[in-house]
């Protein structure tokens, strides 16, 4: 196991330092600068300030640096939101995004599980129809559409939560439904078609046939082997949820990490850019490696070749 | 079986008891915010009894940005969102009233030299600084030099290139001692310009020109990111920047003019979505939208125009379109006239802008000073400098098209930052030139940083620009717009006559004669050029709750709020 670990773990820097230095040339490459502005200023200005961002150095070099402070864990300081520190703009920020994603998380689970296993349970039932209905409906309506409609809806008309902001508890529930609607859907179809197909296998006709309670069927045996699917989405789907959405916060004003990504793209806002960037990577790979350790401690399979494999 | 059954009453129980819960739990929210909430708005109430003797319901202004204000240090501030907060913040030499005129503030008189040249500024001595250190003129010398200090890499230093020696020790050729401002004593400051500015009254009521505390600020870059080390002049204080999320500006007892100031607090929420913005208000969460500060959604503005509940103001911007006359087929002078005479400017306004802009034939907008109480527009219109003709402007094209050599009408795209606005009004113009003109054009969007790089390269044919006022003066938007020799002159228009006129306006006797020349280089660049493609003038729509007084949009647009009042 711990070499198994140690082996990913290696995978990561060296993926890592690809990422850093793949998206250091793109983001060079990609025309307009930091620097620039809708209005004129004079050429000295731009050269003071070329200078004062060490912009006016020649790129290996410019790399070197960057490579040298991010040994050091500095990323440096925004070139927009003037003498913020990217690692405080990020810490600052994605406090709120992981909140909102850990509760989005666990709604998905467990409303995806529940309405799955309903769904598996009474396969071609009325059930099943009903629930398959409201999983399409999840997946089907973009949050782009379901977030202002929730919004408008409960905040603006009947006035049960506020509008924007995350200061209360009670504020998390509108984006974390926007945000959940559619893993919900995703585990739910996903647990129902596994779980029937499990169903179905010679293991449980014996479980079964040896007269086994049948929550203890669902539960021990079903359920079980059907989480392996749902385990390697959660990996992707933990790491899409807590770096930000994009357009939940955007709609419901949350001051998360996602519009900081969108926004130094078009600022061209380097350090924040290479800030961000990297930090989405740690999180993807970290939590790759996580949903790969869970398979493993879920997969009894994989436990025990992991095993002799290991040896 | 049995059990199946039992499972599914279970998990349905389940589901509706979570149902359940969750409505009770908004009920008992809702019960319990106000009293929840209670605490708090009674905090400042009790902090502002115990400050002044008289009881008074506290005060509290509320509105929205789109984003955190870039920076709130005055020399580095480039943005309409940073200057509303700042104005809440700092207090300069002289103020803009709402009318856009220079009213004093800490100078509390000054003179100008006969030739125009050397400003003496008198200033009051009791202002202080939020830590209770007085204000003099020194820190007003220390700041000026500071912004134009290079290794400051302040990105609006030209607007101090005023003064003499400015734009040199920005580039490092003379030394801070030989830069044009000096304090005289601790309240006298005396500011020496390269060229005559009668309008240098009204400039350092811009931001760059505001005071900083030099023991706050000396060699400590990030002093102004943070609410707890930022040490201002103005009639609040930041107390609160929770980056991302919110600003929180509270009335500053060491004001000097603290009884002109109404607002206890000033609370700044940090909101993108338009639509966000709008249900924020309707839920009474915000006092204000508009003038940067928030916009009302374009499809809602003719109904709350029509109800009189919004207004809309025209300010100091102009929509317009470079052509690239360095090019074929803008090169020709006709082709650009037949362009500027096929559209319907107040069509495009009627049915796509929709907010009552004016319709443009000149770049200087309405909102921009004259003198004497009159605006430069209405001392010069520019309504007689084009007009809006089809039948003329197609036989402009025929003989611009055959002087220029042309069979037909060239491949042409019109190049637009990426928006659903200015999209919308370039297919809205692509279509006229298409019904009237018979010409096919193709549209091509950028994103914005891409956008400047391409449209300063001039690849382009048209190419969308708009201006907003740096300060309140008709020279800001003929000087940096038409004038050969300017960076924003995108379209590389060149008519020696126009910068020769623009140059001799810098160096006119009176104001007079000066707004004669400028008025005389926009009517040879629009009327008898068309040197650029005019749209519209901007406006903004404004929104506020009833009860609020003196919270307006100033004469450039931006939300003026500080001295607002509540009754």
């Amino acid at each position: 196991m711990i070499r198994y670990i140690s082996k990913k773990f290696a995978f990561m820097i060296i993926s890592l330092f690809c990422l850093v230095t793949a998206t250091f040339i793109l983001m060079n490459a990609v025309p307009g600068s930091p620097l620039q502005k809708e209005k004129a200023t004079s050429e000295q200005i731009q050269k003071n300030l070329e200078a004062y961002y060490g912009l006016d150095k020649p790129l290996i070099t410019q790399y070197g640096i960057y490579m040298k402070n991010l040994v050091h864990f500095d990323l440096g300081i925004s070139m927009k939101k003037k003498f913020q520190a990217v690692d405080k703009i990020i810490s600052d920020s994605f406090k709120y995004s992981l909140k909102l994603g850990i509760a989005s998380v666990i709604t998905s689970v467990i409303v995806g599980c529940i309405l799955g296993i309903i769904a598996a349970m009474y396969h071609r039932k009325m059930l099943d129809n009903l629930s398959m209905i409201i999983a399409v409906i999840g997946l089907s309506i973009p949050s782009l559409v379901m977030a202002p409609m929730l919004q408008y809806l409960l905040a603006v008309k009947i006035r049960a939560f506020e509008v924007a902001g995350l200061n209360g508890p009670l504020d998390y529930v509108l984006p974390t439904i926007a945000l959940s609607s559619a893993s919900i859907a995703f585990i739910a179809r996903l647990i129902r078609s596994t779980m029937i197909e499990v169903l179905n296998a010679d293991f449980i006709k014996t479980a079964k046939s040896k007269g086994l309670a049948g929550h203890l069927i669902v539960w021990r045996h079903a359920l079980r082997n059907s989480m392996l699917p749902v385990v390697t989405f959660l990996g992707f789907l933990m790491a899409n949820v807590i770096t930000g959405s994009v357009i939940i916060e955007k709609i419901f004003a949350i001051p998360g990490l996602g519009k900081f990504f969108v926004q130094s793209v078009s600022d061209r806002d380097y350090p924040l850019i290479m800030g961000i960037t990297i930090f989405y990577a740690v999180i993807l790979m970290i939590s790759r490696l996580l949903a790969d350790i869970a398979y493993v401690l879920v997969d009894p399979r994989i436990r025990i070749s992991g095993g002799k494999v290991g040896k | 079986m049995i059990f199946k059954k039992i499972f599914s009453t279970a998990l349905v129980i389940t589901l509706v008891g979570s149902l359940l819960a969750a409505c009770s739990n908004n009920n008992n929210d809702k019960g319990a915010s106000p009293s929840s909430s209670a605490p708090e708005a009674s905090k400042p109430a009790a902090e502002s009894s115990s400050a002044s003797p008289e009881t008074k319901t506290p005060q509290e202004f509320r509105f929205t940005l789109a984003s955190d204000p870039p920076s709130l240090d005055p020399a580095l501030m480039i943005d309409a969102q940073s200057a509303i907060v700042a104005s809440g913040l700092y207090v300069g030499l002289t103020r803009l009233n709402s009318a856009g005129s220079p009213e004093p503030a800490i100078a509390k008189e000054w003179t100008m030299s006969d030739d125009g040249k050397t400003y003496t500024f008198k200033l009051r001595d009791d202002v202080k600084w939020s830590n209770g250190d007085p204000v003099t003129a020194h820190d007003f010398e220390y700041s000026w030099k500071r912004v134009l200090a290079a290794e400051t890499a302040s990105d609006y230093a030209y607007m101090l290139f005023y003064l003499e020696n400015g734009e040199k020790y920005n580039a490092g050729e003379v030394d801070a001692s030989q830069v044009g401002v000096k304090a005289l004593d601790d309240y006298t400051l005396e500011v020496k310009l390269y060229t005559p500015a009668p309008y240098f009254n009204s400039l350092v009521a811009h931001f760059t020109y505001l005071p900083v505390h030099k023991a706050s600020v000396d060699g400590k870059p990030e002093w102004a990111a943070d609410a707890s080390t930022m040490v201002t002049n103005g009639p609040f204080t930041l107390t609160e920047w929770a980056h991302g999320d919110k600003l929180v500006l509270t009335k500053n007892p060491n004001y000097y003019d603290a009884a002109k100031v109404s607002f206890d607090k000033a609370t700044i929420s940090l909101v993108e979505e338009e639509s966000t913005v709008y249900s924020l208000f309707e839920t009474d969460k915000i006092d204000w939208i508009g003038a940067q500060a928030g916009s009302v959604p374009n499809d809602r503005v003719p109904g709350l125009v029509k109800e009189g509940k919004a207004e809309i103001k025209t300010i100091a911007s102009t929509y317009y379109y470079l052509f690239n006359t360095k090019q074929k087929p803008f090169d020709n002078v006709k082709i650009r006239k037949a362009f500027s005479m096929s559209i319907d400017r107040q069509s495009v306004i009627d049915n796509v802008t929709k907010a009552n802009q004016t319709p443009a034939f000149g770049l200087i907008p309405p909102s921009i000073n004259g003198m004497d109480g009159k605006s430069f527009r209405e001392l010069y219109p520019d309504s007689g400098y084009s007009t809006e003709n089809v039948d003329e402007a197609k036989k402009l094209l025929a003989e611009g098209l055959a002087e220029s050599g042309l069979k037909k009408f060239p491949e042409t795209t019109v190049l637009y930052n990426t928006s659903e606005g200015h999209k919308a009004i370039a297919e809205a113009l692509i279509d006229m030139w298409r019904k009237n003109l018979g010409v096919e054009l193709k549209l091509s969007n950028q994103e914005w940083g891409t956008f400047l790089e391409t449209r300063k390269a001039g690849q382009f044919g048209i190419a969308r620009a708009g201006w907003g006022a740096d300060f309140n003066h008709a020279i800001n938007f003929s000087y940096d717009l038409i004038h050969p020799k300017s960076a924003n002159n995108d379209g590389k228009y060149d008519n020696q006559e126009v910068g020769k006129a623009l140059d001799d306006s810098l160096l006119a006797k009176d104001e007079k004669s000066r707004l004669d020349l400028i008025a005389k280089a926009e009517k040879i660049a629009l009327s008898d050029d068309m040197a650029v493609l005019p749209i519209y003038y901007y406006t903004t729509v404004t929104m506020k709750k009833d009860g609020f007084e003196d919270v307006v949009s100033d004469y450039a647009g931006n939300l003026d709020w500080a001295f607002g009042k509540k009754n």
